[in-house]
């Protein structure tokens, strides 16, 4: 194949990959909300509810808090942005992104972070008390959590002599024998605490609730209406469906595409949406069982992800 | 077993152990922290029968079923009993909080990792290059006896010390002889005993159990 087929098959494979995300997120947020009520035993909203919600966001006129700045309209923009372009290069359904090159995990890490940031600063830009303390508990939190994941991409980098993201999941194709050293799965296991903890998840945080004593993410995001809120809640969706994504293939890589080709790459598509599905149902499974932590406990259920990537890095070392 | 499954089965067992000794530090309840012990009873029952499947040495094998069975059920249920025995302490009571010896912890696992290296490499095969876990499990093992109060959480902390060593001894040198091992395992069952009695004591004179009480002698 030439040069000019293998880039417009990788454009067109992160073009599909970004809609994917963009519809499969707020999916995966109406199907993890279904199964919760279906135990709860409650009909519930369809599936496809959360869709239909951010239809009628966008539909809305724009408003935002007087005194305001460019920060408070950024935020939402910047969230969904960093989640497209993270959604483009990362190994979801083939391990030959767009700029797969580049794809490390650090620097993905970093850019999904950086919605964070935007996020908590639109939060303090409108000077409402509730924003405030919504952010001062995500940075919280996020400064705890970020510790751990960087200590797991580590671990799991050492016995792949790299941290791109791509070589990670072709190495699990190649390397079966890597998925079941304890590394991996230390590092897993750290990654699964930090994904709870950076989406808002129980028992770090309670997705459904708006009482102001415990309430994070929904605290940071209360001043936004329309088609503003309708972006957050797709780039939070997004966010969850690409960091669920990115642990199913880290843990069960089989079913990625790991050479070019249309058809390997639909199977691709297909396995990783059943993947993420199973995924996110166990975790509402998981939540229906859980209660909020206390906000003084969440340090040791980080310290203990933390712990966990340590031991990854140390089992990584002493096994080489 | 070929030498891949063997090495992989090893280092997951081993592994486990080390984490089982951290998730010890982690959980308050004690009721889960003997069911903890009891799951790394198993994991270092199956690192001794591994090796012995390995190296075809049957003194290990049953040294391996021995340990299962003290280890991952008698000394766990013993324990299990003497805190049922103790309606009002529940939970661990720390020196330190949960989050400051989780990060201790992780900092005996990296000193036991540089001070065994000299030992990895003098051993240099492929169980021996686990020492440095089974190090690190008697580090914390110590560390969780000196920052922990209550009677029930020193002896975990002692299982831990007993548990780690054993480790190394299987890791190091092709298992400990049959004797040793059961000698130790009997120490560790006297020393329950011997707490179960103390506890009883401290429970009547005082209602606590905490060994911070023991700070005078009485006639």
């Amino acid at each position: 194949m030439s040069t000019l087929a293998h880039v417009i098959s990788a454009v067109v494979a992160g073009v599909v990959q970004v809609g994917v995300v963009c519809v499969g997120g707020p999916l995966l947020l109406g199907l993890m909300r279904k199964v919760r009520s279906r135990l709860e035993g409650r009909t519930g909203a369809p599936v496809h509810q959360p869709l239909l919600d951010l239809r009628k966001l966008f539909a809305k006129q724009r408003v935002s808090p007087e005194q305001s700045s460019w920060i408070f309209p950024a935020g939402p923009v910047v969230l969904v942005a960093t989640a497209v372009a993270v959604a483009a290069i990362s190994p979801l359904a083939t391990t030959h992104p767009p700029l797969g090159q580049s794809s490390d995990f650090f620097a993905i890490v970093f850019v999904l972070l950086l919605g964070s940031v935007f996020i908590a600063l639109g939060a303090l830009d409108t000077g409402a008390p509730f924003g405030g303390m919504g952010s001062s508990r995500a940075m919280t939190i996020g400064a705890l959590a970020e510790p751990a994941l960087l200590v797991a991409i580590l671990a799991m980098s050492i016995p792949a002599h790299t941290s791109n993201l791509p070589a990670l999941v072709r190495l699990g194709l190649v390397h079966p024998a890597v998925l079941v050293s304890p590394t991996r799965i230390l590092a897993l296991g750290s990654f699964l605490v930090v994904i709870l903890a950076e989406s808002g998840r129980l028992p770090v945080d309670n997705p459904n609730t708006h009482l102001e004593l415990t309430m994070i993410h929904e605290a940071m995001v209360l001043e936004y209406a329309g088609p503003d809120l309708g972006l957050t809640i797709l780039g939070e969706s997004m966010r969850l469906m690409l960091l669920l994504g990115l642990l199913v293939n880290l843990l069960i890589p089989w079913g990625v595409a790991n050479r070019p080709g249309a058809l390997l790459f639909g199977v691709g598509i297909v396995v990783l949406a059943a993947k993420v599905a199973v995924a996110g149902a166990a975790i509402a499974v998981f939540e229906v069982f859980t209660a909020k932590l206390r906000l003084f406990r969440l340090p040791e259920l980080l310290a203990g992800g933390f712990i966990l990537a340590v031991l990854g890095v140390v089992t990584a070392v002493v096994s080489r | 077993m070929s030498a891949s499954t063997y090495a992989n089965v090893l280092e997951l067992a081993a592994g486990l152990v080390i984490v089982c000794a951290v998730v010890t530090l982690w959980r308050r309840s004690l009721s889960a922290i003997v069911k903890t012990l009891a799951v790394q009873g198993i994991a270092l029952g199956v690192v001794a029968l591994t090796l012995g499947l390995h190296q075809h040495d049957d003194v290990l094998i049953t040294v391996g079923c021995l340990v299962i069975c003290s280890k991952g059920a008698l000394i766990p249920t013993l324990l299990g009993r003497v805190l049922a025995s103790e309606p009002k302490s529940r939970e661990t009571s720390p020196l330190v909080n949960v989050p400051a010896s989780l990060v201790g912890a992780g900092a005996l696992i990296f000193l036991a990792y540089g001070a065994t290296a000299p030992v990895v490499d003098l051993v240099g095969t492929t169980p021996g290059r686990l020492i440095p876990l089974g190090f690190a499990t008697l580090l914390v093992g110590f560390f969780a006896m000196v920052v922990r109060r209550k009677a029930a959480s020193q002896i975990v902390g002692l299982l831990l010390v007993d548990n780690g060593i054993a480790l190394v001894a299987f890791l190091a040198t092709a298992g400990v002889p049959l004797l040793v091992e059961l000698g130790a395992t009997l120490d560790v069952l006297l020393v329950i005993v011997v707490l179960r009695a103390l506890a009883g004591q401290l429970w009547s004179r005082f209602g606590v159990l905490d060994l911070d009480q023991l700070r005078e002698l009485h006639d």
